[in-house]
C-alpha cells in the first residue's frame, strides 16, 4: 500500500483554528470598543466616590472582569474559536488565579 | 504511521498547515505561551497586593498617584486594542494599505502608553520614590515596569509587521501573523485592566490603618 494511501490527514473541525471565518464585522468591534470605554469611565467615576471599601472593591472588580472577559471573549476571538484554546487559556488563568489566592489567604492579607 | 503529522499548505483555507490536532500549533503555541505570562503577572500582581500598605517610609500611593493622568493612559491602551482588532479586520479584508494604517495607528497608541509611564516613572522618582525607597516602591515599579516592557515588545512586533508589509514580506494572507501579534497586543491590555484596578483604583489602606504596617 503506498504511503499516501496508508496516511490519511486527520480532519479539522470546522473551526479548529480558523481565523476570519465567523469574527466580528468591524462595527461589531467598535461596539465593544464603545462598552470596553463606558465601563472604564464607570471604574474611574466609582473609584471617586466616597462609598466604602466593600462596596467599592466588590465593583471594581466585577467591571475589570467584564472588560476583561470582553477582551478575551471578542477581541482575541476565544468566542468563536476553536474551544481547545480557551481551555489551555483558562488553564492557566485558573491555576495562577488559585494558587496566588491560595498565597493570599496564607497571609491573611483578606483578613 | 497514521498518526504522522502531515504537513500541508492550504488547510483551513491556506490558513496553516494539516496538523494531527487540526489546530494551528503556532496559534496553540501562543496560547501557551499567554496562558504562562497569567503566572508571570499574577505573581507580580500578588506580591503589590501582599505589601499593599505595608510601607513604613513615605511616599505612599496617595501621595504620588495621579489617576486623571493613569485614566488617560488606560484609554489610550484600550484604544488600541481596538486599532488592532481593526488591522485584523482590514488584513482578512486583503486591504493591505488600512491595514497598515490601524498597525501604525496601534504602535503609536502604543508608544504613547509608555511615553506616559516613563514621565509617570520620572515625576514618582523626583518625588521621592526609588525602587528601593520602601516596598511600594519595589512592587510597583517591578510590576508596572514589566508590563511597560511588555508594551514596548508589542510596538517592536507592531512596527516590524508594517515594515514587512511594506516591504511586501508578508504571506497573500497576512491575517494569520496579524493575528499572533494581535493575541500579544490583548494580552498586555487584559493585564494593564488587572493592574489598573488592582494598584491605581483600589485605595490603599494608610499605615497604621488595616493591612497597614
Amino acid at each position: 500500500m503506498a504511503l499516501e494511501e496508508r496516511v490519511e490527514p486527520v480532519a479539522a473541525p470546522p473551526s479548529a483554528g480558523a481565523h476570519g471565518a465567523g469574527h466580528p464585522s468591524p462595527k461589531e468591534y467598535v461596539r465593544i470598543g464603545v462598552v470596553l470605554f463606558v465601563l472604564t469611565a464607570l471604574e474611574i467615576t466609582a473609584s471617586y466616590t466616597h462609598v466604602s471599601g466593600s462596596v467599592l472593591i466588590p465593583t471594581l472588580f466585577v467591571l475589570a472582569i467584564v472588560k476583561f472577559a470582553l477582551v478575551v471573549l471578542w477581541f482575541m476571538h476565544l468566542k468563536f474559536d476553536d474551544r481547545r484554546f480557551a481551555r489551555f487559556f483558562v488553564m492557566g488563568l485558573a491555576g495562577a488565579s488559585i494558587l496566588y489566592l491560595i498565597v493570599l489567604i496564607t497571609f491573611k492579607v483578606f483578613l | 504511521m497514521a498518526d504522522v503529522a502531515i504537513e500541508r499548505g492550504g488547510g483551513h483555507g491556506a490558513e496553516h498547515p494539516e496538523t494531527t490536532t487540526g489546530l494551528s500549533h503556532t496559534k496553540l503555541a501562543m496560547w501557551i505561551f499567554l496562558a504562562s505570562e497569567c503566572m508571570l503577572f499574577g505573581a507580580l500582581i500578588t506580591t503589590y497586593v501582599l505589601y499593599r500598605g505595608r510601607s513604613i517610609e513615605p511616599p505612599y500611593p496617595a501621595d504620588i498617584f495621579d489617576i486623571p493622568y493613569t485614566s488617560v493612559s488606560s484609554f489610550v491602551l484600550l484604544a488600541s486594542s481596538l486599532t488592532m482588532v481593526l488591522a485584523l479586520s482590514a488584513a482578512q479584508q486583503r486591504d493591505e494599505g488600512r491595514m497598515r494604517l490601524w498597525l501604525l495607528t496601534t504602535a503609536l497608541l502604543g508608544m504613547t502608553f509608555v511615553g506616559g509611564q516613563v514621565y509617570e516613572f520620572t515625576a514618582f522618582y523626583h518625588e521621592g520614590l526609588k525602587l528601593s525607597t520602601n516596598l511600594f516602591g519595589t512592587t510597583f515599579y517591578v510590576l508596572t515596569g514589566f508590563h511597560g516592557v511588555h508594551v514596548t515588545v508589542g510596538v517592536l512586533m507592531l512596527l516590524s509587521l508594517v515594515g514587512m508589509s511594506s516591504a511586501r514580506r508578508l504571506p497573500d494572507d497576512p491575517s494569520f501573523p496579524i493575528e499572533m501579534v494581535g493575541l500579544y497586543w490583548h494580552f498586555v491590555d487584559i493585564v494593564w485592566i488587572v493592574i489598573f484596578t488592582v494598584v491605581y483604583l483600589i485605595p490603599t489602606p494608610s499605615p497604621g490603618g488595616p493591612g497597614g504596617p
